[in-house]
């Protein structure tokens, strides 16, 4: 941790002072405020940079803005910052083949509950009526 | 002396929640009515002491007596009364004891409503005595709130600052009684499947009022810890798919599934195995959450203590209790299972649609939540799961499930007829296209996404009303369905609102300074100091301007409370009903000057509306349900005279 945070400091006072707050130009300002919120600040309890009070937070912002202001695309700045504090960073993981359970787990459960409630219902189908119209005639 | 007797209570609880799972389960066997009698009699008798464990512990905080750790940690003599008294459960050791307090309360109901029948009664009893034993050794080897300190400190720490809040205090009981009562649910299943066929029949009619009860409290405390989050944490935000957060939600979708599901099990014996598998899953989903959050393998805002021993001993108890009950099941369940016959056109469809959506969502939360854990566990490597994930996997199918959702009611058991069905809600897709269309062609920023969601909730909104109108003059409870997906819709709207057509303003203000953030034009007057009893703070002064004149004058705050060093940004928030001004003053940079952050949410206050109409939803049904069985008695000597 410690690293990283020297890490982040040198990368950050370097060029401090020269890049805005906020970009004039409200297209440049969308897309900060957009990555901004696609990045986790590293120190907090899962906040984006966007949301984060942290210094840290701040810092990794301006190192947003002095990137978009030098004219890289958005997915440079993200490999740029991945490469350097890993996949951590990025709000919405990767599609890699160590994450590739997390994604499908969601919808293989739905094809698999799918699968079981089709059964159920072809299933139900095929009950002769009559032990159930019997039970109903009981009440 | 306080003290002693409260562990001395807890030690009593204990020695009876034994009795009461040894005799609750002989007592579910054929004619062993002593055996019965003896559980019901420890039953209340573990009530009377938990109360009295409870009490005790609220009147050491109460007299600040110091030399209880707990007390000396968590309150001072300064705090206010009633932060003094919810400040026994704003701890993990208060916390575990207000769950046992919880638990209590649901073995006195089951012990004294004595539904479903004897055995059953008896065998849910035995279960709860089973799993509150297991939770008063974890209390008293592991987080006994009744630990002395000597020598005792002259005054106590205080409680955490942002807890001392009537959000954060109201928001654990709300979710320990929705916790609880899906352990409630779980006993009763447990029960049907120690009692065996054919008595077992009714159990999910009797459960079914813990369950709605479960179901409405979670619903209220997710959305009071949702609130809090919005308007105590200050970045605008309703929702953070926050691991503590999720594992309230996970509880949540499995309760709502569990309560459609044994409407089938109820009404027409249909699904029974499958109800049994959800009852089970919906308090291992309790049993997870607190596992998250009090184990320490994950740090949020929301969490207040970790310790290993505590998270391995609660993993043993999940790992008991749920591996017992699915032990049980694999023995039991293929004898309860009975083949029901119904359509694919008929309301079990439907019911069974909405279980396959609520559980394909809440494995979205569940693999979202634990993934990282279990990656960094494993191979050491980090990686987050934010919210972007979330709206990737569960939003699209929690979305499909809502289109679904209005069919539901229409269609009869057993058989029916779609277009039959369909046919009164043709205007109500048509209200929903209207929807759609109005959003496109009126809201800026243009979003097909906030399109959507509005036509969803107009479809919602609309299949309502004309389900309430085709009921009139039905009993309450009628209604209820209705009512709670009409809220569904509410929440929705209000979620669509915010997240869409939020504007914001993040900006560098000094003295005299105008920043517009949506149709608002804002003056920041400067701040002055405005010191509390235990923190330094700095309050701005911001006009709302209408013209020339100043409409109104808010007052967010930037707080440093003394003892913990803590930055805490106490919000302003001005709201019309549908449309919330919400500032947050941000750090002091010099000069006067500050950062500050401007958020127009409209629609913001429909999210927690939403989830009160739904709760209001349950609150009917249950209200249905309980005046059903006490005029139940009544009813049938009228039946026997008119059958004369």
């Amino acid at each position: 941790m410690k690293r990283l945070l020297l890490a982040l400091l040198l990368l950050t006072s370097a060029a401090a002072a020269a890049v805005p707050e906020t970009f004039s130009d409200p297209a440049l300002e969308a897309r900060a405020r957009h990555l901004q919120r696609e990045l986790r600040c590293l120190v907090c309890q899962g906040q984006s940079i966007d949301e984060s009070n942290a210094e840290l937070a701040g810092d990794l912002r301006r190192t947003v803005r002095e990137q978009i202001a030098a004219g890289r695309s958005d997915d440079e700045i993200k490999d740029y910052l991945r490469s350097r504090y890993g996949d951590f960073i990025l709000m919405q993981p990767p599609v890699e083949p160590v994450t590739w359970l997390l994604w499908l787990a969601p919808f293989l459960v739905l094809a698999g509950a799918g699968g079981v409630a089709w059964m159920a219902v072809s299933k139900a189908r095929k009950i002769p009526d009559s032990a159930d119209s019997q039970k109903i005639a009981d009440f | 002396m306080i003290g002693e007797l409260g562990q001395l209570a807890l030690c009593f609880a204990l020695a009876l929640s034994l009795v009461m799972a040894n005799a609750g389960i002989m007592g579910a066997a054929p004619g062993s009515g002593t055996a019965r009698h003896i559980a019901h009699g420890a039953a209340m008798g573990f009530f009377v002491f938990i109360v009295l464990a409870f009490g005790a512990l609220t009147w050491a905080y109460l007299i600040s007596d110091f030399s209880l750790r707990t007390v000396a940690d968590n309150s001072t003599t300064l705090q206010p009364l009633v932060y003094k008294i919810t400040a026994v459960w704003s701890n993990h050791e208060g916390s575990m004891l207000l769950w046992m307090l919880v638990m209590a309360v649901y073995t006195g109901a089951i012990a004294a409503g004595g539904r479903g029948g004897e055995r059953i009664t008896s065998a849910a009893l035995g279960v709860m005595g089973l799993l509150a034993a297991a939770f008063l050794l974890f209390i008293l080897f592991t987080s006994s709130p009744f630990l002395r300190l000597d020598p005792q400190p002259f005054e106590g720490a205080g409680l955490n600052p942002l807890l001392q809040d009537p959000g954060a205090a109201m928001h654990p009981p709300m979710l320990y009684f929705g916790y609880v009562g899906l352990s409630a649910a779980f006993a009763y299943a447990a029960a049907a499947m120690i009692v065996g066929d054919p008595e077992s029949e009714g159990w999910a009619r009797a459960a079914r009022p813990f369950m709605l009860v479960a179901w409405m409290a979670l619903t209220c405390g997710i959305a009071l810890g949702s609130w809090w989050a919005y308007y105590t944490l200050g970045w605008g935000g309703f929702w953070f798919w926050d691991a503590v957060e999720n594992a309230s939600l996970m509880p949540w979708l499995i309760a709502t599934a569990l309560l459609h599901s044994a409407l089938a099990t109820e009404m027409r014996g249909a699904f029974r195995t499958w109800t049994l598998l959800l009852a089970i899953a919906g308090f291992s989903m309790s049993l997870i959450g607190t596992f998250l959050v009090r184990s320490g393998v994950i740090t949020s805002v929301h969490s207040f203590a970790s310790d290993p021993t505590r998270g391995f001993f609660i993993l043993v108890l999940i790992g008991l209790a749920v591996g017992g009950a699915l032990a049980l099941f694999a023995w039991r369940a293929p004898q309860l299972q009975r083949g029901v016959a119904f359509e694919p056109v008929s309301r079990e469809t439907t019911l069974l649609l909405n279980n396959v959506f609520l559980i394909a969502s809440c494995a979205a939360v569940f693999v979202g939540t634990l993934y990282p854990l279990a990656l960094d566990a494993l191979t050491g490597q980090k990686i987050t799961v934010g919210p972007p994930f979330f709206a990737i996997t569960f939003a699209p199918i929690f979305f499909a499930l809502l289109a679904l959702v209005p069919l539901g009611p229409r269609l009869s058991w057993r058989k029916a007829e779609l277009k039959e069905a369909m046919r009164p809600l043709y205007p109500a897709l048509g209200v929903a296209v209207l929807a759609a269309l109005v959003v496109l062609a009126v809201l800026t920023p243009r979003s097909l996404a906030g399109a959507g969601a509005f036509a969803m909730a107009g479809w919602l909104l609309a299949t309502s009303v004309i389900e309430i109108r085709r009921r009139k003059g039905a009993r309450a409870s009628a209604f209820a369905a209705a009512i709670a997906h009409a809220g569904l819709a509410v929440s929705l709207l209000g979620i669509a609102g915010t997240t869409v057509w939020r504007s914001e303003a993040l900006v560098l203000v000094g003295p005299g300074d105008k920043v517009n953030v949506g149709p608002y034009t804002l003056r920041f007057d400067g701040t002055v100091r405005s010191d509390g009893p235990n923190y330094r703070a700095s309050r701005a002064t911001i006009d709302l301007l209408d013209g020339n004149s100043v409409a109104a004058t808010m007052h967010p705050e930037q707080r440093i409370y003394n003892a913990e060093g803590q930055d805490v940004s106490v919000t302003a928030i001005r709201t019309t009903g549908l449309r919330d001004l919400y500032l947050a003053l941000g750090d002091d940079r010099g000069h006067g000057r500050w950062t500050l952050r401007a958020y127009v949410s409209p629609l913001a206050p429909l999210i927690w509306l939403g989830a009160l109409v739904m709760a209001l939803g349950g609150g009917l049904s249950l209200f249905g349900r309980l005046r059903a069985k006490a005029t139940e008695p009544k009813a049938a000597p009228a039946v026997a005279l008119a059958a004369e």
